[in-house]
């Protein structure tokens, strides 16, 4: 049939199954908008504040569901407010399809009104981007990026689309979405070898990140460390794929990790490093990680092998296949010295103290957890507030720790949590956690969740400073706060109220337990301010560049 | 460091060159040289780069450029089983004093004189760039006035590299 092209892309939309967008209208995508209009029972729109919440909710959306994300902007300011969104989903591996529209082609070049070359702004954040130059071929292309949005590593794919195609007609013919299994190659003698290693372990680790996530394969690792007593420390990617409480789990690795994982990885002899990319954070000292071990790394992506570190075998392939065709081989094992060993470190292992005479956050994100249950999901923006959430959230599942690790993105939080809630429903709770500092770069996404009666509930660590930024001042600057304590006199209470949110203030466990009960039973945003000290920090840390004999623990 | 030569197979798309310089320059790789080239397809450009950098760093750059959707295919050319050739075309100051002491070196080096005029002379060179090195060095005697040299473009000897559908 002949249609438009806003009728096309709206039809391809429907053909990937596409049910919720984030975007904000604007000229170059009028006809894209008149469009959606149309198809308002299939599709719903959701419009935010500004462009950035747009972008961070398609990437909640997609971290909730595993499903790409898509976000819709016009031209010029829109499209370059996206980047910082897109840039996030780019280093966290989070597939997204981005679209904006362009002036007309024949105004291309011409530094017209609201022109920008997105397509050369978002080139190095994108997997693959594309301009769209006839209308013939606007169906395959968005197909296309779809496609490597979600397949291999997953990322986000821009497409920009000039406005006269948009209104350009051409004949449009319906197709099923392709989904091409990627296929995992493996030398079976490299297989076997790597089982071997695995098998002759004296003191093996496995260090997983976002890839486990991504190739959904929780199971076939929580298998693979049960059947050969392997314990195993993650990354922030990967928060929520074992339980908190399971035995062989030994939490966050790296730079805010514990002590007993870092010295774990410094002590083992073999070291299984899964989905993830020995990123500064973690192998902070590229010379001295994991430096007693034979390092096996497994990830789809071949460019990850050798990047940081020296690997002294790989797997390549997608994480949940490679891991299957590895389980016959491993054999049934216990490692009983090892573990005793680790058990040890662990009784040494740095404790938060409670503190009921003021809030502390180790307290304050207990509480939240035990009352928002099981199902929650969790967001948060960048900061303290964001590795606390990640240290003391007890219970996670897959895909409900939203985080911005790679990019770490300030103002990442409410975005994404609006994408969560679009993406889980209201029955399940969302809970954002985040600083003063963060939330006040994107609060104004507060109206978003007002709009579409989000029960989004939104504790903030107030400390009235700028918390990280200021824990490296006293720990490395000699205390000079520059331009960390700005001295803000916001009053969240009032700025939630007048958002049309509901808002509570605590400075104690008591009332903040009674805030998040009565935020539980709302049906629209709330926001949950607790005060807490300037001066309480993360720990333990091991500076940038260090190893675990830097661990600071106080 | 190393100096490798790579080839690479991409799609011929506007901004694909584009595309492949944001890569190297995003990823701090340096380039020593590089030429974008037709194929016998014309769906298909070579982009001939010249990189320097440990074993580590080729392997990144490779990988990396690999992962661009529009590549088709990438490889280092091994210096014994390819062709490296490379253009200089080279603007010396020339009188009658020394005119034919130029043009001496330029017939050892087979170099053409391709224009000549009163106070000056251009003189063309293929070759391998050892050669192209080896010749300007003895144009260092004389006045250079412009050069200007296209980078190396390659082929590897003997059958057809792998696909190219």
């Amino acid at each position: 049939m002949i249609l438009t092209g806003a009728e096309i892309f709206t039809e391809v939309l429907v053909e990937q199954g596409v049910d919720v967008l984030f975007g904000y209208p604007g000229g170059a995508v009028l006809n894209l908008y008149d469009a959606l209009y149309a198809y308002q029972d299939k599709i719903t729109h959701v419009m935010t504040a500004h462009e950035q919440g747009a972008a961070h909710a398609a990437d909640g959306y997609a971290r909730a569901t595993g499903k790409t994300g898509v976000v819709l902007a016009t031209s010029g300011p829109g499209a370059t407010n996206l980047v910082t969104g897109i840039a996030t989903a780019y280093m966290d591996s989070v597939p997204m399809v981005a679209i904006t529209g362009n002036v007309g082609t024949s105004l291309i070049g011409r530094d017209s009104f609201q022109e920008v070359y997105i397509a050369g702004i978002t080139m190095p954040i994108t997997k693959h981007n594309f301009v769209v130059r006839h209308v013939e071929e606007l169906a395959d292309v968005l197909r296309e990026a779809f496609r490597i949005a979600n397949t291999g590593r997953k990322g986000p794919v821009l497409v920009d689309i000039p406005k006269d195609i948009t209104a350009a007609k051409a004949n449009f013919v319906s197709k099923q979405p392709i989904f091409p299994v990627y296929e995992t190659k493996l030398d079976p003698a490299e297989l076997a070898h790597v089982a071997t290693i695995i098998n002759g372990a004296q003191r093996p680790i496995v260090y997983f990140g976002g890839g486990v996530m991504a190739s959904e394969a929780g199971e076939e690792l929580r298998t693979l460390l049960e059947k050969a007593e392997i314990p195993a420390t993650y990354t922030i990617m990967a928060a929520g794929v074992l339980g908190y409480g399971e035995a062989l789990n030994l939490g966050l690795l790296g730079m805010h990790g514990n002590s007993t994982t870092n010295r774990a990885v410094a002590e083992a002899d073999v070291v299984i490093a899964i989905g993830t990319r020995f990123s500064d954070r973690v192998a902070l000292n590229t010379e001295t990680f994991a430096k007693k071990a034979t390092i096996i790394q497994i990830d789809i992506d071949p460019s990850e092998i050798n990047k940081n570190v020296e690997i002294d075998f790989s797997l390549v392939g997608d994480v949940k296949d490679i891991l299957a065709k590895l389980m016959p081989l491993i054999q049934k094992n216990t490692h009983t010295d090892w573990m005793e060993c680790i058990h040890t470190w662990q009784a040494q292992d740095y404790r938060p103290k409670d503190d009921d005479s003021r809030l502390m956050p180790h307290q304050i994100i207990g509480t939240a957890c035990e009352l928002a249950g099981e199902d929650a999901v969790y967001v948060t923006d960048v900061g303290q507030h964001q590795m606390w959430a990640a240290k003391f959230i007890h219970h996670l599942k897959p895909r409900s720790f939203l985080t911005s690790g790679g990019l770490g993105t300030m103002g990442f939080g409410y975005g994404a949590a609006i994408g969560a809630q679009m993406a889980v429903g209201n029955n399940r709770p969302v809970v954002m956690f985040t600083g003063d500092g963060s939330f006040h770069m994107n609060l104004n996404e507060a109206c978003t969740a007002v709009s579409y009666n989000l029960p989004i509930i939104t504790v903030i660590l107030n400390n009235t400073v700028l918390g990280m930024v200021r824990q490296w001042q006293t720990t490395f600057y000699g205390k000079r706060y520059s331009s960390t304590d700005p001295h803000r006199k916001t009053n969240f209470v009032k700025v939630a109220e007048g958002f049309g949110a509901k808002g509570y203030h605590c400075e104690n466990l008591a009332e903040f337990k009674a805030a998040f009960e009565q935020a539980l039973q709302q049906t629209g945003p709330v926001w949950i301010e607790c005060v807490i000290d300037k001066d309480e920090k993360v720990l333990p840390m091991i500076p940038a560049g260090g190893s675990v004999e830097n661990i600071m623990m106080s | 460091m190393n100096k490798e030569v790579l080839s690479l197979l991409v799609d011929n798309h506007s901004g694909v060159l584009t595309r492949v310089a944001s890569l190297f320059g995003r990823r701090g790789f340096n380039i020593d040289s590089l030429t974008v080239s037709a194929t016998d397809n014309p769906a298909i450009s070579r982009i001939t780069i010249v990189v320097q950098g440990d074993e580590q760093i080729i392997e990144q750059i490779v990988k990396q450029t690999d992962k661009l959707e529009e590549t088709r295919e990438i490889f280092a050319l091994d210096p014994n089983r390819s062709l490296f050739r490379e253009l200089l075309l080279v603007k010396v100051a020339a009188d009658e004093t020394n005119r034919s002491a130029i043009r001496e070196v330029a017939t050892i080096y087979k170099a053409k004189i391709i224009d000549l005029c009163m106070e000056s002379m251009v003189m063309e060179l293929t070759g391998e760039p050892d050669k192209i090195d080896s010749f300007l060095d003895m144009m260092k005697g004389y006045q250079i006035l412009e050069m200007c040299r296209t980078g190396i473009t390659a082929l590897e000897r003997g059958e057809a590299h792998h696909s190219f559908n």
